[in-house]
């Protein structure tokens, strides 16, 4: 495996591992049996990773959420899918590479697969966009929706990205405009919809792939209506509060689950997903699978209906009723 | 927000039909246009739907403003008048939540940052949101957020066209991910009213950005624009400084969004009126009931 990158709260790991490492070599050399030692260091390893990551802080969520080795929308398809076919271009002048797309089967059921692509190392977030689609990068997506929509294919989006693009040319090709009929559209699509946040979902950004009938997020995923930083530089005026801004925005899969925004979180291998990425992708092709066949059962109007219903409930404010109007009066 | 808070509220909301003067500071017989500097005799502006006769710069005006501009009079009916905001998340930044509403709500006499309800223009019947800049920026919340939605809803429902008049900062960050979910809501009920092929118009006005410009905003038949009015996805200051990309000086203006295609007209607020009207009726509505 190549180097692994550690995140600063995993640091007191580091000795552990620097130990085990330092046996295993000695094991090598030598004729001694130290299967013993090992397990023990590895149990408690192990045990040491299970805490620290069941304790994470929002923000340190946040740093899971964007690491580098973290599975990718492609890392995924890859996992789970075969006879995956990228499908490419907005029929507009544009092929965006942070919002990719495609056809695939997963186990025996064709789909269509969209989701924001980043990149593993600087070269690639280059190319990638870090995976901030432009608008063209929407109406491509918004194009293969439509496609799938003729076609019956269940539609399966990844969400990761830290927001839309934001400069001159995203703003002279409308990405307002590009986001903004995507909602619009998600909610006419005849076929089942399932939005996973697999990284971090940024804002609009994130919204503009995922108006779902199922929205699924791991565990260590974020989901924020404005990145921390930018929202404790605007209300804090001090980008060094973004820790205390992630903490109050209820970022997290369970804190979703609450606000009835998230429909179920998906368990993370201790370490997080960029520690077993195989097991997550197991996960995620089980809840994708589970999902797919229940929401199979449903007709077009109750599919749609029911989408329409999901996020009509959303928001939480004060109502009185007509008996305490009278009462006022 | 305390049962108590909420009366509070409700004593200082005495809006319909009423017009209340803007106590700005400064406030006198005579103005000072902030853009070409001419000195105004303040009913003359106000007479003028508060646009400079010299230069025509549009000064902002409030959601009852723009509804007496719009509305014939004593034809606009609120709905849900009495949607209060709540505090779901406890958000508390540099100030709490709850402070910074009771101080929105204060000052401005409205629960939240939107008025709707239904008037006629012209003896015309329509669905009418205006938002107010005021509250909190015009930011989008869930009561902003519901009420656009049970609007767009009625106006499905009795077949009548829509306007949203939008001024709005985007979404309402204190309510979190609440507020970003308010974009999809109101667009699912877009979905529908077009459906029905219902006539929807967007005015944008100064500003309109973020969440707002990513939602219902762009999702006119028609879209409506203010001169000079700020519209954008994107703050201009974080396009220039994590891009360093140079940026024309009518960047995001209602004139560089009309040359690039995303706005139908530039509609000055002293033909906003006659424009709608001639609108509504080149698409079939008339006074009594649609004829097509
Ligand atoms: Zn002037």
């Amino acid at each position: 495996m190549a180097r692994r990158y550690l995140l600063e709260f995993e640091k007191p790991l580091v000795e552990l591992e620097k130990q085990i490492d330092q046996i295993r070599e000695l094991a090598r050399d030598s004729e001694v049996d130290v299967s013993q030692q090992l397990l023990q260091l590895e149990t408690l390893a192990a045990r040491r990773r299970e805490e620290i990551f069941h304790a994470l802080t929002p923000s340190q969520k946040i740093q899971v959420a964007r690491h580098p080795q973290r599975p990718s929308t492609l890392d995924f398809i890859q996992m789970f899918c075969d006879d995956w076919i990228e499908l490419h271009g907005d029929r507009n002048s544009s092929d965006d590479k942070a919002l990719i797309g495609g056809i695939a089967r997963i186990d025996d059921t064709s789909v269509l697969l969209i989701g924001q692509q980043k990149g593993r190392d600087t070269k690639e977030n280059v190319a990638r966009n870090f995976g901030m689609a432009k608008p063209g990068g929407y109406r491509k997506a918004l194009r293969l929706m439509d496609h799938a929509d003729r076609f019956k294919l269940p539609i399966i989006s990844f969400i990761d990205t830290p927001g839309a693009y934001a400069g001159l040319l995203a703003e002279e090709q409308g990405q307002g405009e590009a986001i903004a009929v995507n909602l619009r559209e998600m909610f006419r699509l005849r076929v089942p919809v399932i939005a996973t946040v697999i990284g971090e979902g940024g804002s609009g950004g994130a919204l503009g792939i995922g108006v779902a009938d199922k929205l699924l997020m791991f565990e260590h995923s974020v989901y924020t209506v404005a990145s921390p930083e930018a929202c404790a530089s605007i209300l804090w005026r001090d980008a060094g509060k973004a820790p205390e801004a992630a903490a109050a925005l209820k970022i997290t899969g369970e804190d979703l689950m609450t606000l009835g925004i998230v429909d179920e979180v998906l368990k993370e291998p201790s370490g997080g997903n960029n520690w077993a990425p195989l097991q997550a992708g197991e996960v995620l092709k089980e809840s994708l699978l589970r999902n797919l066949k229940g929401l199979g059962q449903l007709s077009t109007k109750q599919l749609r209906d029911r989408r329409y219903e999901k996020f009509r409930k959303m928001g939480r404010f004060l109502e009185p009723s007509a008996f305490d109007e009278e009462l006022i009066t | 927000m305390s049962l108590f808070d909420w009366f509070a509220a409700r004593r200082k909301d005495q809006f319909v039909g009423k017009v209340i003067q803007e106590t700005e500071e400064g406030d006198g017989l005579w103005g000072k246009c902030p853009e070409c500097g001419q000195v105004v005799y303040r009913k003359d502006l106000s007479e003028n739907a508060n646009v400079c006769s010299n230069c025509g710069h549009h000064n902002r005006i409030n959601s009852e403003e723009r509804i007496n501009l719009i509305a014939d009079s004593n034809s606009f009916r609120p709905l849900d008048k009495n949607l209060s905001p709540v505090d779901p998340l406890g958000f508390k930044d540099r100030r709490a939540y709850a402070d910074r509403l009771r101080e929105s709500q204060a000052s401005t006499g409205m629960k939240d940052g939107v008025i709707t309800g239904l008037c006629n223009v012209e003896d015309i019947p329509l669905a009418i949101a205006v938002m107010d800049f005021r509250f909190m920026g015009g930011s989008m919340g869930s009561v902003v957020g519901e009420k656009i939605t049970r609007l767009v809803e009625k106006a499905t429902e009795k077949q009548l066209p829509l306007l949203i008049v939008c001024a709005s900062g985007g979404a309402r960050m204190q309510e979190g991910m609440l507020s970003l979910m308010q974009m999809a809501k109101i667009s699912g009920a877009l979905e529908r009213h077009r459906e029905a092929e219902l006539l929807y118009m967007p005015l944008l006005t100064h500003p309109t950005t973020g969440g707002v410009t990513a939602s219902f905003a762009m999702l006119g038949d028609l879209i409506l624009a203010e001169p000079k009015a700020l519209i954008g996805f994107a703050g201009r200051r974080v396009i220039e400084q994590t891009l360093r990309e140079k940026l024309p000086e009518n960047f995001q203006t209602a004139e560089y969004l009309l040359e690039h295609g995303f706005v139908d007209k530039i509609v000055p607020r002293t033909k906003l009126k006659s424009t709608l009207t001639k609108l509504l009726k080149l698409h079939g509505f008339n006074t009594k009931k649609r004829q097509r």
